[in-house]
C-alpha cells in the first residue's frame, strides 16, 4: 500500500478537525441538557435542522446568513426554555424525556416538511465560495466559521460554568438540585436559562449546517449516532468534552479514510466509544 | 322564410347539444371505481423523491378519470405513507389488500420498499408494477413487472453505455477512479464499472467505498486529488455526489469528467461544480423524448403541479418519467387484458410490450427482466440544463460530450 502524500494527510487532518467541530457544536447543547438537567433531548437535532431551514429562509430573503443569528438565537432560547418548562411541568423523567423529545423530533420534522417540502434545499451564500490557501492546503470559510463558533461557544460555556456565580449554581443543581435549592439557588430559573442556551446552541449549529450542507428533513437522524458518541466520549455536562471528542472522532475517521478504505471510518468512532466505556465505565 | 330557417337552426342546435351530452355521458367513467393501492415514501429520508412519484400518480389518475377511466370505470388511488420504511411498506400493502380491498397494486419507491411490497404481492397473487427497483437479481416473483427501464444486468448495461459515451468523445479518458457507496443497489453497478473499465484498458488509479450515510467526503476528495484520474465514476445515491463535489471544490479540485449513478438531479444541476457532470437517465425534456405529445402534455402538467407543490426543480427527468411510464404500463395492461384480473394482466404483460414515454418496455425475459439492453442513456449538465449526449440517436440537438 502506497503511503499517502503529506498534502493528502494534511488535508484529511483539516477535514477531520472541521467535521469534528460540527459534531462538537451539535453535541454541546445535548451534553449540557443531559448532564446537568437530566434530559436526553433528542429534539436537539431537530432544532438544529429547524435552525438550518430558518437560516436558509432568512438568507433567501436577503439577510446575511450570520446576521440571521440575531433572529434565531433569541427565538430558540425562548423555545428551549418553553420546552423545559413543559417537561418540568409534567415531571418527565430522564428516560421519558428521551421518548417525549423523540416525539417532538417527529413533529418538528413534519413541520419542516410541511413548510419546505421534503425536497432538497441548498442555501446560496457568498461565504460558501470563499476558501483560503495555506501552503498546499485549502481551508473553506464555512468550515472555519464552524470551528470558530464551536470553539467560542464551548469555551464560553466552560468559563460560565466554572467562573460565574450562576454557572457554579448550575453545577450545584446538577450535583443535587434539592440541596442547591436549600442553599437559595433558583433551580427553576437557572434550568430554564440552561435549556434556553442549549436550544440557542442548536440554532447556531443549524447555521453551520446550512452553510455547508444541502438540507432535507430526513437528515435529522443522520447525525444522531456519531454526535451521541462524541457526547458520551466527552463526558456528560462537560462543555469542552463534545468538541474535544468530536475532533478526536473526526480526525480518526478522516485519517482512516485517507489511509485505508473510507467504509471503515464509522467503525472508528464506535470502536473508540467502546474502548472508552470499557476503560472508564464510570464516565457516563 | 326566415321563421322556418330559425326553427330548423334551433332544432339542429338542440340535436347537437343532445349528441354532445350523450357523448360526454358515454365517455365519462361510471360504476364502482377501480381501486389502485400503493404506498410511497412521503416522509422519512426518501421523501424528496417520494413526492415526485406522488405528483406523477395524481396527474395520471386525473388524466385517466378525465378520459374513460379503466374499462369505463373511474379510478381511485389509495395512497399511504410508508415513511421510507420497508417494514411499514409490508404492513401497509397487507392492509391495502385485506382492509382496503384494492383491485390493483402499484409499487412503492425504492428497492427495499418494493421488495417488501413484492413479498405481499406474491402471497396474494397480485400483479406488482414498479419503477425503482435497483437490484433485479432479488426479484424472484413472476408477477412483478419493472417499468423503470433497467435491465436485468444493470451492472453490465449502465457501465457499457457510460464507457461507450466516453470512448466516443474527443478526449477519451485513460485513467479512472471508481468511488462508490456500499448501498446495495449502487454498489454492484459500480463493481460492474470497475470490470468494464478494466476490459477497456483504462488504468484504475483509485477504488474507494464508503458506507451509506457518510458525512465527511473531505478525505475521499483529497485522495482523488492525489490520484489525478481522468474520469471519476461516482456510485452515489441522492446527495452523496453533491457532497463529494462540495468537498472537491473546497480543496480546489475537480476531475476532468465525473459520472454520477443515481444522483438527486435537481441539486446536482444547480450545484456549483456540477457543471458538465454526467449521469444516467431514461428521459429528458428535449427531442426525441418530447416528440411524443403524451410526454409534452405530461411535462406541462408536471411543471404546473411541481410548482404548486413547492418543488425547487420542476423539470421532468428520470424519476418522474419512469413513474409516469409505470402508470402507462398499468393502463395498457388493464386495457389490453380487458380485465382487472391479476393473472390476465400478468399474461398480457408477458406477451406485449408497452410504448411508454421512456421508450418500449417489455417483460419477456427471466423474471420479467431483459438482459443486455436497457433504456438508460447518458446525460450531461450543460449550461445548467440536463441534456442527453449518448447514444447519439437520443442526444439533444447538437449536444456532444463536453470534455475539458
Amino acid at each position: 500500500m502506497a503511503l499517502p502524500s503529506l498534502t493528502l494527510l494534511g488535508q484529511s487532518l483539516l477535514s477531520g478537525i472541521f467535521i469534528g467541530a460540527l459534531y462538537g457544536l451539535l453535541g454541546l447543547g445535548l451534553s449540557l441538557s443531559w448532564g446537568m438537567l437530566r434530559q436526553i433531548n433528542l429534539a436537539h437535532f431537530a432544532l438544529a435542522f429547524l435552525g438550518a431551514y430558518l437560516t436558509y429562509q432568512l438568507a433567501g430573503a436577503g439577510m446575511d446568513p450570520l446576521a440571521t443569528l440575531a433572529v434565531i438565537v433569541p427565538c430558540f432560547f425562548a423555545l428551549g426554555a418553553l420546552m423545559h418548562w413543559l417537561l418540568a411541568r409534567f415531571s418527565v423523567s430522564a428516560f421519558n424525556s428521551l421518548l417525549v423529545t423523540f416525539g417532538l423530533t417527529a413533529i418538528i420534522e413534519a413541520l419542516i416538511q410541511w413548510i419546505w417540502t421534503a425536497d432538497f434545499r441548498r442555501m446560496e451564500s457568498a461565504y460558501g465560495e470563499v476558501k483560503f490557501r495555506v501552503g498546499g492546503l485549502y481551508v473553506a470559510l464555512p468550515e472555519l466559521l464552524t470551528l470558530a463558533m464551536a470553539l467560542a461557544l464551548s469555551l464560553a460555556a466552560w468559563a460560565w460554568l466554572r467562573h460565574t456565580y450562576t454557572g457554579k449554581a448550575m453545577r450545584a443543581i446538577a450535583e443535587d438540585a434539592p440541596i442547591a435549592a436549600a442553599f437559595g439557588v433558583d433551580v427553576r430559573g437557572l434550568s430554564l436559562l440552561l435549556s434556553g442556551l442549549c436550544a440557542a446552541f442548536a440554532g447556531v449549529a443549524g447555521l453551520c449546517l446550512a452553510l455547508s450542507y444541502t438540507l432535507a428533513p430526513g437528515q435529522i437522524y443522520a447525525w444522531l449516532g456519531v454526535v451521541f458518541a462524541a457526547v458520551m466520549l466527552g463526558g456528560l455536562g462537560n462543555p469542552l468534552g463534545p468538541l474535544v471528542a468530536g475532533i478526536v472522532i473526526g480526525v480518526s475517521e478522516a485519517l482512516t479514510m485517507a489511509f485505508t478504505a473510507p467504509a471503515w471510518a464509522p467503525l472508528v468512532s464506535f470502536s473508540l466509544l467502546i474502548v472508552v466505556l470499557l476503560a472508564r465505565p464510570g464516565r457516563i | 322564410m326566415p321563421a322556418v330557417n330559425h326553427s330548423v337552426r334551433a332544432a339542429f342546435g338542440a340535436l347537437l347539444a343532445l349528441a354532445l351530452a350523450a357523448h360526454a355521458a358515454l365517455a365519462a367513467p361510471s360504476g364502482p371505481p377501480v381501486r389502485i393501492g400503493s404506498t410511497l415514501a412521503l416522509t422519512g429520508p426518501l421523501a424528496a423523491t417520494g413526492l415526485v412519484h406522488k405528483i406523477v400518480g395524481e396527474i395520471y389518475v386525473e388524466q385517466l378519470n378525465r378520459k374513460d377511466g379503466l374499462l369505463g370505470r373511474p379510478v381511485e388511488w389509495v395512497l399511504k405513507d410508508d415513511q421510507s420504511r420497508p417494514d411499514l411498506a409490508r404492513t401497509l400493502y397487507e392492509q391495502l389488500i385485506t382492509v382496503d380491498k384494492v383491485d390493483l397494486m402499484m409499487g412503492p419507491y425504492a428497492t427495499a420498499n418494493i421488495l417488501s411490497a413484492m413479498g405481499v404481492a406474491q402471497r396474494y397473487n397480485k400483479v406488482l408494477i414498479h419503477h425503482t427497483f435497483g437490484t433485479p437479481s432479488l426479484a424472484k416473483y413472476d408477477m412483478q413487472f419493472p417499468a423503470g427501464g433497467l435491465a436485468g444486468d444493470p451492472d453490465n448495461t449502465i457501465p457499457k453505455v457510460v464507457f461507450d459515451a466516453l470512448a466516443a468523445s474527443a478526449k477519451p479518458p485513460k485513467s479512472v477512479a471508481v468511488v462508490t457507496s456500499k448501498f446495495p443497489s449502487v454498489h454492484f453497478i459500480s463493481l460492474g464499472a470497475r470490470e468494464a473499465a478494466k476490459k477497456r484498458g483504462l488504468r484504475e488509479v483509485a477504488f474507494l467505498e464508503w458506507d451509506f450515510g457518510n458525512r465527511d467526503f473531505g478525505p475521499i476528495a483529497a485522495r482523488l486529488k492525489d490520484a489525478k484520474p481522468d474520469f471519476v465514476w461516482v456510485g452515489g445515491l441522492g446527495l452523496e455526489g453533491n457532497l463529494l463535489i462540495d468537498a472537491m471544490r473546497k480543496i480546489d479540485y475537480m476531475p476532468p469528467l465525473h459520472f454520477h449513478l443515481f444522483p438527486a438531479p435537481g441539486p446536482l444541476l444547480k450545484a456549483p461544480g456540477g457543471e458538465n457532470a454526467l449521469a444516467a437517465t431514461t428521459f429528458e425534456e428535449h427531442p426525441p423524448f418530447t416528440d411524443n405529445p403524451v410526454a409534452v402534455e405530461f411535462i406541462r402538467l408536471y411543471h404546473e403541479r411541481g410548482a404548486k407543490a413547492g418543488l425547487p426543480d420542476t423539470s421532468v427527468e428520470n424519476q418522474s418519467a419512469i413513474s409516469y411510464s409505470s402508470w402507462q404500463t398499468l393502463e395498457a395492461a388493464v386495457t389490453g387484458a380487458k380485465s382487472i384480473d391479476d393473472k390476465a394482466i400478468a399474461q398480457w404483460l408477458k406477451r406485449n410490450p408497452v410504448d411508454a414515454i421512456v421508450g418500449r418496455l417489455r417483460w419477456d425475459g427471466p423474471f420479467n427482466y431483459i438482459y443486455g439492453s436497457d433504456l438508460y442513456k447518458v446525460k450531461q449538465n450543460q449550461n445548467g440544463k440536463w441534456v442527453v449526449i449518448w447514444p447519439k440517436e437520443f442526444a439533444a440537438s447538437g449536444a456532444r460530450l463536453i470534455t475539458p
